[in-house]
């Protein structure tokens, strides 16, 4: 969880993330930022996120990014 | 093939302080998504002035003969007027015989293979032998510099494509698909008839994302037309593959409409094509040319190869409407394949 943090940290540094349950909604990252988060967490995990996943109700908060990215890391 | 791209150059670092963004986002960005220039045009140049100029240049260098085309297929969302037809324009700028069957096809990114289409459907006809196949906008006009959503992919381009009859007996795969239930997701909502343009539909407003833009202006839900993209494209893709009896490592090209590098490199995992056999650079040199995007791709790419020889190439183009298309064919040998800068 720390590295999703400091992924986000890295993309909008202004923001808490510990803060909110829907950063959609707290306009706290834009269609553009779920981009760029997408780009960084495949990178930093060596996972490559299926296109059909990159929908706003999987980065709406910490879990469900975290529940993403545990989906495409090897068992 | 001939593309002609505007010789007026502009780099996303210098158009940045347009944006109401952190320049330090703003170059994040321009890392994940490929931007670095885009061609656009200057001042009130349109849509008939670049197809006019490649088709004068082809006629100068005798690669075509204005007296020999038979149908002139002009594929734009920006035509020069309401009326009369762009396709009309360009007839009479470049004197055209009469004996001519002129159409306009109000299509975007799909447009190129729609209207590739409609182009071997004329050749059905016995008395037409040859056609002219323009796709041309100039959307840089109608996007706002404030919108860092759109104005940095954007380009403006045309192309212009000879397509005859063949002894070539090999058949042509197509597909195409429409969903109008989605059509606002890529839209201009001022300037027609259902909201005419007035003083109030310029004002810039923010989108909420801290883009600016006017109702006058293009806007683009890029998580609908990107979740569009990743969904429906593939199994458009994966049909037509099937119907042709062959696969990806078949295929010597994916020539894809050119969103951005992000999105193409998502669809290429998803169909597993290698990076290598799908271009995606189109958006950094030029931007997005809406249905222009896959002639700048072969021109820009392929062109040393299609003068000498012929590949197994797919088609696919998607996006406003929503409309999505694909196509498979043999490419090449070509008599011309290249790219022109207008001036």
């Amino acid at each position: 969880m720390q590295h999703l943090q400091s992924t986000l940290a890295e993309i909008r540094p202004e923001f808490d993330f510990t803060q909110s349950d829907d950063f959609i909604r707290d306009g706290m990252l834009d269609s553009l930022d779920i981009v760029m988060l997408v780009s960084a967490l495949d990178k930093r995990f060596g996972i490559s996120i299926a296109g059909i996943d990159i929908v706003p109700e999987n980065f709406q908060n910490l879990a469900a990014i975290d529940g993403l990215v545990q989906k495409y890391r090897p068992q | 093939m001939l593309a002609v791209v505007p010789a007026n150059t502009r780099s996303f670092v210098d158009e940045m302080e347009n944006f109401n963004f952190p320049r330090s986002r703003s170059l994040k960005l321009k890392q994940v998504m490929g931007y670095d220039q885009h061609r656009i045009v200057d001042g009130e140049v349109c849509s008939s002035d670049l197809a006019c100029f490649g088709m004068e240049h082809l006629f100068k260098l005798g690669l075509v003969d204005r007296d020999c085309i038979d149908a002139l297929i002009v594929v734009t969302q920006t035509p020069d007027h309401f009326l009369p037809p762009t396709s009309s324009i360009i007839h009479g700028r470049l004197g055209l015989k009469q004996d001519l069957f002129c159409l306009d096809i109000t299509q975007g990114c799909a447009g190129f293979v729609i209207g590739l289409l409609q182009s071997f459907m004329m050749l059905d006809q016995e008395n037409v032998r040859k056609v002219i196949l323009v796709n041309v906008d100039v959307l840089s006009r109608k996007i706002s510099p404030h919108d860092r959503n759109s104005y940095p992919l954007t380009g403006d381009a045309a192309s212009i494509t000879v397509i005859e009859r063949s002894e070539d007996e090999a058949t042509i795969h197509a597909n195409l698909k429409t969903d109008g239930t989605r059509r606002e997701a890529l839209m201009i909502p001022a300037g027609g008839f259902r909201m005419p343009s007035t003083a109030s539909t310029a004002v810039l407003e923010d989108d909420g994302e801290h883009n600016l833009r006017a109702k006058d202006h293009l806007r683009m839900d890029g998580t609908a037309v990107f979740n569009f993209v990743q969904v429906d494209v593939p199994p458009l893709i994966e049909d037509l593959l099937r119907t042709a009896g062959t696969c990806v490592c078949d295929v010597d090209s994916f020539l894809f409409h050119q969103p951005n590098r992000f999105m193409l490199e998502k669809l290429a995992d998803r169909l597993n094509i290698p990076y290598a056999k799908m271009p995606s650079n189109v958006v950094e040199h030029y931007g997005n040319s809406s249905g222009v995007t896959i002639p700048v791709a072969i021109t820009h790419n392929l062109r040393e190869t299609l003068l000498s020889s012929s590949i197994k190439a797919c088609l696919a183009g998607f996006g406003v409407g929503l409309t999505w298309s694909s196509m498979l064919l043999r490419l090449g040998p070509l008599n011309f394949c290249d790219l022109l800068e207008f001036s």
